[in-house]
């Protein structure tokens, strides 16, 4: 007997106790969780998402698409940076406004190379701002999992409103199971320590988000 | 630890551990300060959600539905995995896996695998299994480094670490980094920034290089045959994109039936384990992705006892938890016996239960675990799956005591009664006949109460160490029924 077999044998037979008509997953589990907490606007949101983002040090700008090439600009220029990872569905007007050396997201770098460089810039697939969260889903404008890893400097641009939800629930029923999915919330941490929360291990110790809005007002950093 | 989890026989009983645990001043300390900080933060991330027993009902319908049909999602996971490009291995127990692993490894050619903190992998030894198979196995989170460097055993689900002091653990990091790569910078401080950025610089290297990964997962979707993986510190994400072969060795009871449903325990898990909104990063792969990520993917499902826990009607709650801890933190017997004490990887109000249902109640520590506890409850309360540990502790202690059918390897077998509770069971059939015997219960208690000036404040012979700690309780002067007779005549009501 194969061990497949042996182990789902021994799990039918751990559960003689439950009858053939036992309920069914839709009425078994009761979802009387709300999908969201509290009830905001858009831009309430939008607000809320900067304010917990910051909250677990994330370093959190806001601009409007036509400062946005300046903007990004002056974060590598702020930071010292030489070089930038690039993924290959990056919006090239993003990156207009700065001579930083680009370097393209290619299956042929090695990790080597991607520990040489010293940002990255990538989009997001969604926010949740109840936790202060952005998702990679891997899209063309994200780039493969670890340009957003080895690098120590990553820059985020997030669509707002548009690409900004409430709650976790919201964002899962956004987001393809299928695709490899990296949710983050502030830069890399540990409470490995006296359980105390301390920044900066392995991912990104500086993680900055641009919340960019197609409107032309506030230019506000905070 | 050393050897396979089953039957691991060197730990002594838990009174005997938590004796010395109890006298050592560093430890209560290290405990009695991480656990301290982790309640009040727990307590506040958890207050934020309005919502908290709706999710945590939530949770427990899914867990418990699942068990109920494990069958059933076992084989739509492997369907599911097998489809995204997975391969599915079964292992019955701890030797099985291990062997599949060391086997996989083999196969790549390579001799070192980068590892991501994994309960299961601590469960079936498998850096051990490794070891001797002439493979290394590097832990990369923070905590289990310290560990690992330290020679050390883990005493915490999340924070294996968490009896070793800032202190403690850069005298670890100076000592012993040398040996096992990048030694430690000079003049390492105990300031904890220092002391991550000495496991980061130490660490890298073995990323960079790495070609084989061995992960375990917090949840496995059935539906879609997703993977998650809940951490903090990015080495997850290390060993989960940058190998080219990845290796998950998963429990079977980590299944969860859909998609949606990672919206109910997405929330509850970092809330109850690190106190935070969401833990810093979050990863799902569903098999292999061409061009991003391992491009072999192999998941090793774990038996290893849980199907004999499954068998228990009372016990297979024990199988809903998803390793949070707050159990540990808040337990005031973990708090001050540390989690050494318990002998095994799960330690704490968790480990108590879990730990004599996946290896028997056979060795001496496993029959001493269910009396781990004070019975206080408030492990219950804070658990995020509502998993009613006192309950199981004194069903396990009635097992212990009286014996039994149980499930062992997936054979009914029937326990004998353990030795060292003789007196509790004669005292148990004593009670048992005088209740039954009103009137040799009436004359008992007339004679108690007679002969009250002579009771000694504490019991002779076995019962000499139980009144050690406890007031023997006063007799009254008359028992209550003769005084209710006298006062009430024996009828009901008011006079």
């Amino acid at each position: 007997m194969s061990s497949r077999e042996r182990i789902l044998g021994r799990v039918e037979r751990a559960l003689a106790d439950v009858p053939q008509d036992d309920t069914p997953y839709e009425q078994a589990v009761q979802r009387d969780y709300l999908r969201e907490h509290g009830n905001r606007s858009a831009a309430e949101t939008v607000d809320l998402l900067a304010e917990n983002l910051a909250d677990y040090r994330a370093l959190v700008h806001r601009c409007t698409e036509a400062e946005l090439a300046a903007v990004i600009a002056g974060l590598l220029a702020e930071r010292g940076s030489r070089s930038v990872v690039v993924p290959p569905g990056l919006e090239p007007s993003w990156l207009a406004a700065t001579d930083v050396e680009q370097i393209a997201d290619r299956a042929e770098n090695t990790p080597h190379e991607l520990d040489r460089v010293d940002s990255v810039v990538t989009a997001c697939a969604v926010a949740a701002a109840e936790t202060g969260t952005i998702v990679l889903d891997g899209g063309p404008d994200q780039g493969r999992r670890r340009i957003t890893l080895v690098p120590d400097h990553h820059i985020c641009v997030v669509r707002v409103p548009d690409q900004v939800v409430s709650s976790v629930p919201q964002a899962l029923q956004r987001l393809d199971p299928a695709r490899p999915l990296t949710w983050i919330s502030g830069p890399s941490a540990t409470s490995d320590i006296e359980l105390d929360r301390v920044e900066g291990v392995h991912g990104p110790r500086t993680l900055e988000v641009v919340l960019v809005s197609d409107q032309a007002s506030g230019a506000v950093n905070s | 630890m050393s050897g396979t989890f089953v039957g691991m026989p060197a730990f002594p009983a838990f009174p005997v551990a938590a004796h010395e645990a109890v006298n050592d001043q560093t430890l209560r300390g290290n405990l009695r300060h991480a656990t301290h900080t982790i309640r009040a933060k727990r307590a506040k991330a958890v207050a934020e959600l309005s919502d908290w027993a709706a999710l945590r009902e939530a949770g427990k319908q899914i867990k418990d539905h699942t068990l109920r049909h494990l069958d059933r999602y076992l084989l739509q996971l492997e369907e599911s995995v097998t489809a995204a490009g997975g391969i599915v291995h079964w292992a019955a127990d701890a030797d099985e896996a291990n062997l599949i692993v060391t086997q996989l490894v083999k196969e790549t050619g390579e001799s070192e695998v980068v590892k991501v903190k994994s309960m299961a992998t601590q469960e079936i030894g498998l850096n051990e299994a490794l070891e001797a198979a002439g493979i290394r196995a590097y832990e990369t989170d923070l905590a289990e480094l310290i560990v690992q460097l330290g020679k050390d055993r883990p005493s915490h689900i999340l924070v294996p670490a968490i009896h070793r002091n800032r202190g403690e653990i850069r005298e670890i990091f100076a000592r012993e980094m040398s040996e096992w790569g990048r030694p430690a910078p000079d003049g390492l401080t105990d300031t904890p920034a220092e002391l991550a950025e000495a496991a980061r610089l130490h660490l890298r290297e073995k990323f960079l290089r790495a070609k084989v990964g061995v992960s375990g997962a917090n949840f496995m979707v059935a539906d879609t045959g997703t993977l998650v993986v809940v951490e903090s510190e990015g080495n997850g994400r290390m060993c989960l994109t940058l190998p080219e072969t990845l290796i998950s060795v998963v429990g079977i009871e980590k299944i969860v039936p859909t998609w949606q449903d990672l919206e109910v325990f997405l929330q509850t898990l970092p809330r109850s384990s690190t106190a935070e909104r969401m833990n810093p990063y979050t990863s799902t792969w569903t098999g292999t992705t061409d061009g991003d990520g391992p491009r072999a993917f192999h998941l090793v499902l774990l038996d290893n006892g849980r199907t004999d826990t499954l068998a228990d009607e009372v016990g297979r709650q024990a199988l809903r938890c998803i390793r949070c801890s707050a159990c540990l933190n808040v337990c005031p017997v973990y708090e001050r016996a540390g989690g050494h004490a318990y002998g095994s990887v799960y330690p704490g109000p968790i480990g108590a239960i879990l730990s004599p249902q996946l290896r028997g109640t056979a060795s001496e520590i496993d029959a001493s675990l269910p009396y781990a506890s004070s019975l206080c409850g408030a492990c219950y309360e804070v658990c995020p799956v509502a998993i009613d540990i006192p309950e199981v502790l004194v069903h396990l202690r009635e097992r212990v005591v009286e014996g039994g059918p149980v499930t062992r390897e997936g054979n009914k077998v029937v326990l004998q009664p353990a030795k060292g509770h003789a007196a509790e069971r004669a005292a148990m059939r004593a009670a048992r006949w005088t209740f039954t015997h009103p009137g040799a219960l009436r004359t008992g208690q007339r004679l108690a109460s007679r002969t009250r000036r002579f009771h000694p404040r504490t019991l002779p012979g076995p019962g000499k160490a139980w009144s050690g700690t406890r007031d023997l309780p006063t007799v009254p002067a008359e028992p209550f029924r003769d005084w209710w007779q006298r006062t009430h005549g024996g009828k009901d009501g008011a006079k």
